[in-house]
């Protein structure tokens, strides 16, 4: 249903670059209903959200222990470009799915170490501390999630590792402005 | 007001996380999708994208084999025998700008930063469908419409040139900085 065929396509020619212009191929899909006929997709979809949720703690320790096996290979066996990658990934999959899952503060944690990884200029020389205390703030994160008092406790302590590793990159990227300027870039993501 | 027929578009969504992938297809079937595809890869998603001809393509940055930027150039191909036009939905963990120009360049149709939200998925499904842009063809770039809307206030050289009604005419600095006082 997607492709319109090559006569529906319209191009207009133009010194440096073609306009192609094309009925919608979707208009198809999309209904003009009365107000009072409109049904709650997005509810529907956050309610089944929900429905997933006992699941989260479980996928969520899944994978904290991606990470922090990725670690242990780094530790061991030092950096490679296939464990660096496994180590990125693994943070980076906790910064995008941990706020789903119920723990935005490893999410936070998870985006500081995403950092040191990207930006360090080398990871040989990163203090093995900075890797250590990203990791395991994001294990005491998860497994101790449940009790409340210990929210604050962690939004707290992701605040103080992202300021801390942004410090590091700061310092070690001072003479790297192209670096510098994305460390200090704002987040497109809204504050919530 | 409109209303989307979920049950009529069919998609497919690429994530080498398990979880995500889930997490997706749970939002689209709720939407009232019925023909969901998944793609754990970037080389599997381009051989389902050729198989299956979805109508619109979620999918992750960082991915193995090659990734979700590389799976949207390849798409993005005017002389490919499929369907170069399809909506790319970019759903990703990075959230820099700079991201985001570098996906749109890639002829990324939307960009979604994770955390991932039913309001968020739903707003750029709509987007897509509702709001198609036309597409460009250049050189070096082929994929929608990167001027999502023209900037009244915009000073500097028309980049894009060829005929007359496509110059637009920009006051100089200086005229400009006279009649503000």
């Amino acid at each position: 249903m997607a492709k319109n065929s090559a006569k529906d396509i319209e191009v207009k020619a133009f010194a440096t670059h073609h306009v192609i212009t094309q009925p919608n191929p979707l208009r198809k899909v999309l209904r003009r209903v009365e107000e009072k006929d409109m049904d709650d997709p997005i509810g529907r979809a956050e309610q089944a959200l929900a429905g997933l949720s006992g699941e989260f703690k479980s996928w969520m320790t899944t994978e904290v222990n991606r990470l922090s096996t990725a670690y242990v290979a780094i530790r061991n066996d030092g950096f490679s470009k296939e464990r660096r990658d496994e180590l990125f990934h693994a943070a980076h999959d906790i910064k995008g799915d941990a706020a789903t899952f119920g723990f935005p503060a490893a999410a936070g944690v998870a985006e500081s170490l995403c950092r040191i990884i990207e930006h360090a200029p080398d990871l040989e020389k990163v203090p093995a501390e900075l890797f250590t205390h990203h990791i395991n703030a994001i294990l005491a994160i998860v497994h101790e999630n449940t009790r409340l008092d210990s929210i604050s406790v962690s939004a707290e302590l992701s605040r103080r590792l992202r300021k801390v590793a942004d410090d590091y990159l700061t310092d070690v990227n001072r003479d790297r402005p192209e670096h510098l300027e994305v460390i200090l870039a704002p987040s497109i993501v809204p504050v919530e | 007001m409109f209303r989307i027929d979920f049950n009529k578009l069919r998609f497919l969504v690429c994530d080498d996380n398990p979880h995500m992938r889930r997490i997706l297809r749970t939002l689209l079937h709720s939407f009232g999708a019925r023909e969901v595809y998944e793609a754990e890869d970037g080389a599997t998603a381009l051989e389902m994208y050729s198989h299956y001809v979805p109508d619109i393509v979620i999918t992750d940055w960082a991915m193995p084999i090659f990734d979700g930027l590389e799976l949207a150039q390849m798409i993005r191909q005017p002389e490919s025998k499929g369907n170069p036009y399809a909506p790319i939905i970019m759903l990703t963990g990075h959230s820099e700008k700079r991201r985001v120009t570098v996906a749109r360049d890639a002829g990324v149709t939307e960009f979604l930063a994770k955390p991932i939200s039913a309001k968020g998925l739903y707003q750029r499904i709509l987007n897509v469908v509702a709001s198609p842009r036309p597409f460009i063809k250049t050189k070096t770039y082929f994929g929608p419409d990167r001027r999502r809307n023209t900037n009244s206030a915009y000073m500097g050289p028309e980049r894009r040139v060829g005929e007359k009604h496509e110059v637009l005419q920009q006051p100089s600095l200086l005229d400009k900085a006279r009649s503000t006082i």
